[in-house]
């Protein structure tokens, strides 16, 4: 994957696949590390399975029995001098935790960050997402909680609602 | 520049066409984007943005939904998108472009013709 923005879908999609009603994805730029957190309050993964998540060989998929994701971002973060690192509890939900260096050769771009939010609002409108995004002193945040105070009744995946949202991230993410 | 006071706005514009939604919902076509590792790292992102825009722009938001899926099960032809009509079988698009969407929309959605060389039959 060539963005990780790429990466951050997919990693939430897991989130959402553990039935979780918030994730809560954070990019922090600072001291020469770019960090990414994905975490959920989904089922969790038991203490047996979760040593093996990063093996390609282990997956929850049904179509074959080789799961991508996880190695796939574990070894982005690690191929930049980074780390990787995954908690979980059942029953309270799973933390996955990625750095990578700053300004390294191998450290994607972050691309495009509100084509991943829409997508997975509108794949998952149900779920609360939190993001927020920290880098040289600014923060911005976008918690969908705030904006369904203001929609009411009307679903966040509304395709009004969607077509303001990924506007509106646009003119105020600048990455 | 947009704002969050303007989604008072549209929360009562969409609030006053989600009566013909329910409605029709049940008998709408359905486009579904596959969105797991394969489908995403193949493109399926700006594909399923593609679909929205499509959907809306035509105006056709109240007889088309557009969902995601987990794999369908032929990474290799990712990104793939399946548009199900009602009352007519199943039709599976691969290797989908955001430019081969608008054509699936226009020829196959408005028009009812299968748009045969970018399915799965003419791919294998």
């Amino acid at each position: 994957m060539k963005e990780l923005s790429l990466h951050i879908l997919d990693i939430a999609e897991n989130s959402l696949a553990a039935g979780a009603s918030l994730v809560e994805i954070s990019l922090t730029e600072e001291a020469g590390a770019l960090t990414v957190t994905v975490r959920d309050n989904g089922r969790g993964i038991p203490p047996d399975i979760l040593p093996a998540v990063a093996d390609p060989f282990t997956t929850t998929r049904t179509t074959r029995p080789v799961g991508l994701g996880l190695p796939f971002w574990k070894m982005a973060a690690e191929q930049t001098g980074g780390r990787f690192s995954i908690e979980s509890a059942v029953g309270v939900g799973t933390c996955v935790t990625a750095v990578f260096v700053s300004g390294h050769i191998d450290t994607p771009p972050i691309g495009d960050m509100p084509g991943t939010l829409v997508t997975l609002v509108q794949g998952h409108p149900r779920v609360d997402f939190l993001y927020t995004h920290r880098a040289g002193g600014v923060d911005f945040t976008l918690d969908t909680r705030t904006l369904r105070d203001t929609l009411e009744d009307v679903p966040l995946d509304s395709p009004d609602v969607l077509a303001w949202l990924s506007d509106f991230l646009r003119e105020n993410l600048r990455i | 520049m947009k704002t969050l006071a303007e989604l008072n706005a549209i929360r009562d514009r969409a609030r006053a066409q989600m009566g013909a939604l329910r409605d029709g919902g049940e008998n709408n076509t359905r486009l579904v984007v596959g969105m797991a590792t394969c489908g995403i790292a193949a493109g399926a992102r700006p594909v399923l943005a593609a679909c929205l825009e499509e959907v809306q722009r035509r105006g056709l938001s109240n007889r088309v939904t557009v969902t995601q899926t987990g794999c369908i099960g032929v990474c290799r032809l990712e990104p793939i998108v399946e548009v199900f009509v009602p009352g007519e079988e199943k039709v599976t698009y691969v290797n989908m472009t955001p430019e081969k969407v608008s054509q699936v929309v226009a020829e196959h959605i408005v028009n009812g013709r299968v748009k045969m060389e970018y399915t799965i039959g003419a791919n294998q």
